[in-house]
């Protein structure tokens, strides 16, 4: 993660900080444990499952991006002393 | 290739080529500012490139023309193993988010142009910073020529150019002129005009998928009978190797190779120059963050696409060359207006990226070679002619390589270029967080990386090259098949970490640091950060 060193005298790793890790972390997991989804079955309405499964995983993780965003803003916005931009 | 020329699909795809053209010259005058000769104006489009602009601008400039013919060719050929590229740019976008804006934001306030600029400022050394920009230019140009294959393709499922008889010049002559429009308006307009071609492209392209995954399985019996047809297809032998030609999903010794492909290529994408071009001409840090979470639009298309590929082996379609597959598949499932419309969008699909690409090498040359080691005093204008030229240069390079040379030289250079431009990770990613490693340790960590890289892919065969045929190769140590640049990249970092402890025992000098901590965090409306770059020589603060 990008930890912004100013001037403040919050720690650095943060709860919040830790889902923003484990969100873009989770894909690397998925992703390369090819072995959870090399297989055809179950299939999607005729498309194996090893296709299937990754495109899903397009859309889990842009929400996980989405999430880490979001929550990044508010971390940033928090340590500005609530100025925000 | 079919007899005789498609005239309908011809005259639909001329007309979009046109309208292209017309475009790309008056993208000069989009959003122009008053210091158009700075090389920010011309190389990075002023800087101002808001969250959709920079969208439609990094997936025109990603997702290139050659990735929508060679990623369903590559399933046609083998099945599974095609459809890493998914993976590939799910990975992406998590990563970019973390290191990407701290470049925009330290390159905003030092007035860096190209990653070798950041480099240099970061670790103290012309002589990494060469390194970088070499590796960026020959990695990019095989990349370049790619993109003229892609149009070839086009052109030949068309029936334009004729056949293997014709003379050397009617045959090359539309990719001549398509060539030379797209160096015209490169060289008048920069980055402005693929930013606005872009919007063009990325339309066109989406409307050809979404119709492309709709009406081709309804013809084809659905997608039960497409993987059906493909399963069978895929489960015969191979006569060349004796193994079967591919699977529906990748054994257990193949997912090694796939995961590592995967990652390996989602690291490398950033590194690449024309990657940073479009990130750096964006507005704002936001602007990058919110477009990580935007992107992977582009992952679904590029899944939908590969799937291209299994129809067309249900489909029966028979081609010699993989590349043409696509593209022979829409002349045979659409009508052919509409193939023509699909043909457009491939064709201008790769000029988008090889104009960005040109001007990504052409600034790497005037920032890093030309301005710190040919002419050090060379002033903005200077800096924006030469980049001028160099695009120029760069394009006609392209274009002899493509012409004089195999196609399979330029795939295999690009193979190459992957690998190659991995190296330069610890260099850039390392530089954004630690100023840890040693600026000697790194070249030398490059030089071991760019070597067995190299040698280990002149190593592989395939049925039909002797040498780089393919990108994978047992990882020393695992015993698994890897992908070549991961493994390179290992050596690298492990080689960059020891020797950053030995050097720094022996007190070896470790160069100026010309950034400070917070500068990696800066952003738009922060004291010293200008939207808009003075030019380039003034902004620097060295």
């Amino acid at each position: 993660m990008s930890e912004s060193p100013e001037v403040s005298k919050e720690p650095v790793v943060t709860p919040v900080r830790v889902v923003i890790g484990l969100c873009l972390l989770a894909p690397f997991a998925a992703m390369l444990w090819v072995g959870s989804y090399a297989k055809v079955d179950p299939q999607f309405i005729g498309i194996p499952f090893f296709y299937w499964y990754q495109m899903l995983w397009v859309l889990i993780s842009t929400a996980l991006t989405m999430v880490a965003y979001k929550l990044w803003q508010r971390d940033q916005r928090a340590r500005r002393g609530g100025a925000g931009r | 290739m079919k007899d005789g020329v498609n005239g309908v699909a011809l005259a639909v795809f001329i007309l979009f080529f046109l309208a292209v053209t017309v475009m790309g010259f008056l993208a000069a005058r989009w959003r122009r500012a008053d210091n158009e000769h700075s090389l920010d104006e011309w190389g990075l489009g002023g800087r101002s490139f808001g969250t959709w602009v920079t969208w439609f601008l990094l997936g025109g400039d990603l997702y290139t023309a050659y990735t929508f013919v060679a990623v369903p060719a590559a399933i046609y050929a083998a099945g599974a193993a095609g459809f890493f590229a998914v993976p590939y740019t799910i990975l992406v976008y998590p990563l970019i988010f973390t290191f990407l804006p701290r470049l925009w934001s330290v390159s905003h306030k030092h007035g860096y142009v190209t990653t070798s600029d950041f480099v240099r400022g970061r670790w103290g050394s012309k002589g990494l910073s060469l390194a970088v920009a070499l590796t960026g230019i020959l990695a990019t140009m095989p990349y370049i020529a790619l993109q003229l294959v892609g149009i070839q393709a086009v052109l030949d499922v068309m029936g334009v150019g004729g056949g293997e008889n014709t003379h050397w010049f009617v045959k090359d002559l539309p990719l001549l002129i398509a060539f030379g429009v797209l160096a015209a308006y490169t060289y008048s307009s920069g980055l402005r005009a693929p930013a606005l071609i872009a919007f063009v492209k990325d339309t066109l392209i989406y409307i050809v998928i979404a119709v492309a995954i709709i009406y081709i399985p309804i013809k084809l019996g659905g997608f039960d009978d497409i993987f059906a047809k493909a399963g069978e297809a895929f489960s015969q032998t191979n006569p060349a190797t004796g193994k079967p030609r591919g699977a529906l999903a990748p054994a257990e010794p193949g997912q090694w190779t796939y995961a590592t492909l995967a990652l390996g290529s989602a690291l490398a994408l950033f590194m690449y120059p024309h990657s940073i071009t479009a990130t750096l001409s964006s507005r704002s840090r936001e602007v990058i963050r919110r477009n990580t979470t935007i992107l992977p639009l582009y992952s679904l298309m590029l899944g939908l696409l590969a799937l291209l590929g299994f129809m067309a082996v249900a489909a029966g379609v028979k081609v010699t060359n993989g590349q043409l597959a696509i593209p022979q598949l829409f002349e045979d499932m659409f009508p052919s207006w509409f193939a023509g419309v699909a043909f457009a969008a491939i064709g201008i699909g790769a000029l988008v990226p090889a104009a960005i690409m040109s001007i990504a090498a052409a600034n790497l040359f005037t920032r890093n070679i030309y301005k710190d080691f040919i002419k050090p005093d060379a002033t903005p204008r200077q800096e924006t002619r030469v980049s001028k030229l160099v695009s120029l240069l760069v394009k006609v390079g392209a274009l002899v390589f493509v012409l004089t040379m195999d196609k399979t030289v330029a795939i295999n250079f690009q193979l190459l270029g992957g690998i190659w431009i991995l190296q330069t990770f610890p260099a850039l990613v390392g530089g954004l967080f630690t100023r840890w490693f040693h600026r000697w340790a790194l070249l030398a960590g490059w030089a071991v990386g760019m070597i067995y890289g190299t040698f280990a892919a002149y190593g592989v065969a395939s049925p039909t090259q002797k040498h780089f045929g393919g990108s994978a190769k047992e990882i020393p140590g695992i015993g698994e098949i890897g992908y070549i640049g991961l493994t390179a990249f290992v050596l690298n970092l492990a080689v960059t970490v020891v020797l950053t402890f030995v050097l720094k025992a022996a007190k070896a000098p470790e160069g100026v640091d010309e950034t400070r901590p917070e500068d990696y965090t800066a952003d738009a409306g922060d004291p010293g950060v200008q939207v808009e770059l003075p030019p380039a020589t003034a902004g620097a603060s060295h």
